[in-house]
C-alpha cells in the first residue's frame, strides 16, 4: 500500500458544478464550505494546500464539518474549543503519525500542508491560538 | 528437504493438500463442562466462534452493536435506511432485487474456510467477474480521454513488449544470458504470447486483432470479412501508466475464479444468523471489558437507553470489536495486548451504488459484468455480475475507493454529494449516465458507526512489533476479526482468526 506514496502527485483540480438531486436527506444540507469548489487529488497524496481546504476535504470526514466529532460504537473527538490544541506539537504529532484508529497523514501531506491544517484548526472552531506552526516545525516533528 | 516437507510438496503437486491454512471443519474435542463464552460482535468472526463453540458444548452469548447480524458483511437494497456518523441519513431507492455490497463483495477461490461455511450453511454462490476483457481502462490524460477496452490495452502492451524482446533476441543481445536453443524457443513463445506476425512484429492485422479485438467483427454473408484496428502506441500506454491496472487480474487475490453469494453478500451473514441468531443481544454497545481470575465482565448499554449500564459475564471472552473502537474502551488486558490494540489505524474506503433506467453498459457496450478502471477519483466502475441481458433497470458500483487521498475526499462529502460527484465523473466514461441515472447510495467506511473505518491498516513495522501480542490469549480474553489475521479486509481473515482463537481457547479450557 505504501508504495503508492511514491506516485507523483499532479493537481488536476477537477472543479464541477453540482446538481444535488439525489435521494439523500435534508440533513445533507449541513454546512460544508468545501463543496462549492471541491478539489480532487490524482495520486496517493493530497493536492489541497490551504488549511481550510484540507480540513474540508480530509479532516471533516471523521471530525465532521462543524468539527464537533461524532459518536457511534466508538467516537471521533470534537475539535471545538479543544485544549489539546494548545500545545501545537500535539496536533502536529497526531496528523503526522495518527493515533490508535486515526491514520497518520505524514506520507500523504507535505510539511507545509500539515502546518496549514494545524494552523487552521488552532484558529477556528472556538480555538484561538495565535502562535503559528511552520513547515520547519513539522519537519522537526517527523524525526 | 526434510521428510514431512517433501511429503507435503509431493501431496501439493498431486493436489491432495491445500495451500490454504484451512483444513476442514474445526474439531473441538472434549467436554468443556459447561464453560461459558461471551462473544463481542456478531460479524463473521463472532458468529463463526459462536457456531463452533456452541456445537462443542459451550454456553455462548453474543453482544452486537447493530440491530442486525453480519457486521461489514452487508448488503443495501431498496427500502433500507442507513444513518452514518454525523447524522446523514440515506434511504436506498433501488428497485426490488437490485443491491450493492458496501463492504466485501468478492470471494477468491482459495478462501477455503469461507467457501466451506457457505457450503455448510447453504449459501448459493455465483461467479464474481473480476476480469472482463470488454470492460474499460480509462486515463483522463491519455488516448484523448477515450476509454479503451481492457483486451486492447492488454494485447497491445503484451504484443509490443514481445516485439521488443524478440528484436533484442534476434540481435544477439541475449547470447550471454541464454543458449541459442532457448532463444529459438523464446522467439516462438513471444510470437504465440504476443500475437506477433511471422517477422516477429506486432501490427494491425488479423493476428493481433485475434487478441485485441476487431475494428469490424467477423460476420456472415457478403460483408463477413473482419477488419483489424490500429494498436495503441506503446509510448502512450507506458506514459499513461494504464499498465498498472493489469495487476488487478494478475494478483493472487483477484485471480479467477472468484465468487459472490446469489442475492447479495449479506446472504452469508444471514445464514450464520439463522444458526446463532438466538444467542445475539442486539443494540448492545460495549463500554467496558473487565476480567478477573474467574471470568470476564462486559459492561454495555442498549443503544436506545444509553444511561442504563448492563453487564454480561462469562468464563471466557472472544472479542471481535474492531480495533478502531476497542482502542477507545477501557479493557483489562496486559500492556502488550493494549499496545497492539492501539497500533492499527483504520483505512478509508468508499463505495457508491447507482441505479440506472436501463443496463446501458450491456445494451450499448456489450459489457457483461466485470470492472472498469480509471484514474478519475471514482477509480472503478463495477457492473453487476447477475441478471445479465435483462431489460429494465440495473445497479452498478459507480465508485470504489480504497485508501489514498480520494477515499478521504469522498468521505468528507455528504452522501448526496458523493453520489452526485460519482455520476459526474462516471459520465466521462459512460455518457449515458446523464440520461439514465435515477438514484444512488454512498457508504464511506470512516463514517460507518459500527466500525469507524474499512479495515485494520497494519504497517509492516506495527505487524512485526505487535501482531503476535494482539493474537495471544490475554488471561481470559482472545481477539478475533480481520484485524487479527494476515488477510486484512478479507472475510476469510475474520473466519480464520476466529477458528484459531477458539482452538487455542478450547485447549486452555481442556487443560484447566
Amino acid at each position: 500500500m505504501r508504495a503508492k506514496a511514491k506516485i507523483a502527485f499532479i493537481k488536476i483540480a477537477v472543479v464541477m458544478s453540482l446538481a444535488l438531486s439525489t435521494a439523500a436527506s435534508a440533513q445533507d444540507k449541513a454546512q460544508d464550505k468545501a463543496q462549492d469548489n471541491r478539489t480532487f487529488s490524482s495520486g496517493y497524496r493530497f493536492v489541497e494546500m490551504t488549511g481550510e481546504e484540507l480540513f474540508g476535504n480530509v479532516c471533516q470526514g471523521c471530525h465532521m464539518p462543524d468539527a464537533a466529532g461524532a459518536i457511534g460504537a466508538g467516537s471521533y473527538p470534537s475539535l471545538v474549543g479543544n485544549r489539546n490544541l494548545e500545545a501545537s506539537g500535539y496536533p502536529v504529532y497526531l496528523v503526522v503519525n495518527g493515533r490508535r484508529g486515526m491514520p497518520g497523514f505524514g506520507d500523504m501531506m507535505t510539511d507545509g500542508q500539515i502546518a496549514a491544517v494545524v494552523n487552521y484548526l488552532r484558529t477556528h472552531f472556538g480555538n484561538n491560538y495565535q502562535d503559528v506552526v511552520t513547515a520547519r516545525d513539522v519537519r522537526d516533528a517527523r524525526r | 528437504m526434510a521428510g514431512s516437507a517433501a511429503m507435503y510438496h509431493a501431496m501439493t503437486s498431486l493436489g491432495f493438500a491445500s495451500a490454504s491454512p484451512y483444513k476442514g471443519p474445526i474439531k473441538l474435542n472434549g467436554d468443556p463442562r459447561g464453560a461459558s463464552v461471551l462473544i463481542l460482535g456478531a460479524g463473521l468472526a463472532g458468529m463463526t466462534a459462536a457456531l463452533e463453540l456452541r456445537n462443542a458444548g459451550y454456553k455462548v452469548q453474543i453482544l452486537e452493536f447493530n440491530d442486525r447480524a453480519g457486521g461489514r458483511n452487508w448488503t443495501l437494497r431498496g427500502g433500507d435506511s442507513f444513518t452514518e456518523l454525523g447524522g446523514f441519513k440515506q434511504t436506498c431507492e433501488f428497485e426490488s432485487g437490485l443491491y450493492i455490497n458496501p463492504g466485501p463483495w468478492r470471494i477468491p477461490y482459495h478462501h477455503r474456510a469461507l467457501l466451506d461455511y457457505c457450503k455448510r450453511l447453504g449459501v448459493s454462490l455465483e461467479p464474481f467477474i473480476q476480469l472482463n476483457y470488454n470492460a474499460l481502462i480509462h486515463s483522463s490524460r491519455a488516448f484523448g480521454g477515450a476509454p479503451q477496452r481492457i483486451r486492447a490495452i492488454k494485447a497491445d502492451f503484451q504484443g509490443q513488449v514481445s516485439e521488443l524482446l524478440a528484436k533484442v533476441t534476434q540481435q544477439g543481445k541475449l547470447d550471454e544470458a541464454m543458449t541459442r536453443e532457448d532463444q529459438e524457443v523464446l522467439l516462438q513463445a513471444l510470437r504465440s504470447w504476443g500475437a506477433l506476425d511471422r517477422d516477429y512484429k506486432y501490427k494491425a492485422n488479423l493476428i493481433s486483432a485475434g487478441f485485441r479485438g476487431y475494428a469490424r467483427d467477423p460476420g456472415g454473408g457478403l460483408d463477413a470479412i473482419p477488419l483489424s484496428g490500429d494498436p495503441l502506441a506503446l509510448s502512450e500506454i507506458l506514459k499513461s501508466r494504464v499498465w498498472r491496472y493489469l495487476q488487478n487480474f494478475a494478483n493472487y487475490n483477484f485471480q479467477t475464479t472468484m465468487f459472490q453469494p446469489v442475492g447479495g453478500m449479506d446472504m452469508i451473514g444471514k445464514a450464520f444468523a439463522k444458526e446463532v441468531g438466538d444467542l445475539i443481544r442486539y443494540n448492545a454497545k460495549v463500554t467496558r471489558i473487565q476480567q478477573d481470575d474467574q471470568g470476564v465482565t462486559v459492561s454495555y448499554v442498549d443503544t436506545a437507553d444509553p444511561a442504563t449500564v448492563q453487564q454480561a459475564r462469562a468464563d471466557w471472552c472472544i472479542c471481535t470489536i474492531p480495533l478502531s473502537i476497542l482502542s477507545q474502551l477501557p479493557v483489562d488486558v496486559g500492556a502488550a495486548m493494549k499496545s497492539a490494540i492501539d497500533a492499527v489505524p483504520y483505512a478509508g474506503s468508499v463505495k457508491v451504488g447507482l441505479q440506472f433506467k436501463r443496463r446501458f453498459w450491456e445494451e450499448d457496450e456489450a459489457i457483461y459484468g466485470g470492472i472498469s478502471y480509471t484514474d478519475l477519483p471514482i477509480r472503478q466502475i463495477a457492473y453487476p455480475d447477475t441478471g445479465f441481458n435483462r431489460s429494465g433497470r440495473g445497479v452498478l458500483l459507480g465508485a470504489y475507493l480504497f485508501d489514498g487521498a480520494n477515499a478521504y475526499e469522498f468521505t468528507a462529502m455528504t452522501p448526496a454529494e458523493r453520489v452526485a460527484r460519482t455520476v459526474e465523473f462516471g459520465a466521462m466514461i459512460h455518457p449515458q449516465y446523464r440520461d439514465e441515472f435515477e438514484n444512488g447510495v454512498a457508504v464511506a467506511w470512516h463514517r460507518v458507526p459500527f466500525v469507524l473505518g474499512c479495515s485494520g491498516d497494519w504497517s509492516e513495522e506495527a505487524r512485526a512489533t505487535h501482531y503476535r501480542d494482539l493474537c495471544q490469549i490475554d488471561g481470559r480474553i482472545a481477539l478475533a476479526g480481520e484485524h487479527a489475521s494476515a488477510l486484512p479486509a478479507w472475510q476469510e481473515g475474520a473466519i480464520l482468526s476466529a477458528l484459531d482463537a477458539i482452538a487455542r481457547l478450547h485447549n486452555r479450557v481442556m487443560r484447566t
